[in-house]
């Protein structure tokens, strides 16, 4: 029996049609980007297990230009990540009533990027005051 | 007589999927800044990322925590995303794809605590 061959609409870059497509994309792609961070995060950890000439070699490769070029980048997509987190958060956490009200979506991603700006801050202390 | 539903275990994935978006979100681009950035322009102190420093730091209960928690959950999120936004571009979800891209988070968790386990306490 022969299967039937039936049309099948083409879906390649489906995404670049529509903005918000596009937006999504850019936004689930920022994934890459994260992975590649940790994973050089994970990196510097087993060159500090391996001892001291490891992680002197992982801090050589942190000062290559091409790794600080690779890293503003990476803090270009993180930026991003943190704006396109919070911006979907009102859909995809749970409703959150204050007595008979929802809250609106835009005071749950206001509180979200508040919150961001002030663990980093909190982070940069805590770095400043370690290597003080 | 109908099933009983199978439990899926996507709601695991998705918890650390959502743990570690929102842990990327508040602190990653600080984190970035500082190891990527400032730590090998020497921008926020000299030597912020100095072995003897950041090995004594690692063998604090608590940065033990905050770096095995980074490290692992930031992997696990971006995995679960890559995983299912591949499917976007053609490349569908299966065991195997499946198996890679939870393999891969799995065996940084493996090596994340490897590590944080040798450098001691």
């Amino acid at each position: 029996m022969s299967t039937p061959r039936t049309y099948l609409r083409p879906m390649r870059g489906w995404w670049r049609e529509n903005p918000f497509l596009l937006r999504y994309m850019v936004r689930e792609v920022t994934a890459v980007l994260v992975a590649a961070y940790a994973l050089v995060l994970l990196a510097g950890l087993a060159c500090l297990a391996l001892g001291a000439p490891s992680y002197a070699a992982w801090l050589r490769f942190l000062k290559h230009p091409f790794t600080v070029g690779f890293h503003v980048v990476t803090l270009l997509v993180f930026l991003y990540h943190t704006w396109s987190w919070f911006e979907i958060m009102p859909k995809t956490m749970p409703a959150v009533f204050v007595g008979r009200y929802r809250l609106p979506g835009a005071a749950i991603t206001a509180a979200g990027l508040a919150a961001a700006v002030l663990c980093c801050l909190a982070l940069l202390g805590v770095a400043l005051w370690l290597s003080r | 007589m109908a099933q009983p539903l199978k439990r899926s275990n996507a709601p695991f994935f998705w918890l650390l999927f959502g743990a570690g978006g929102t842990l990327a979100a508040l602190i990653g681009p600080m984190l970035v800044f500082l190891t990527g950035v400032g730590a090998p322009l020497d921008l926020v102190s000299a030597d912020l990322l100095d072995y003897a420093r950041v090995l004594a730091l690692s063998r604090h209960w608590l940065a033990k925590a905050f770096l095995f928690a980074t490290v692992t959950l930031f992997l696990w999120h971006a995995m679960h995303r890559i995983f299912h936004t591949l499917h976007d571009f053609g490349v569908h979800a299966g065991a195997g794809l499946k198996i890679l891209c939870y393999g891969t988070a799995l065996a940084g968790t493996v090596i994340a605590a490897w590590a944080l386990l040798a450098v001691g306490f």
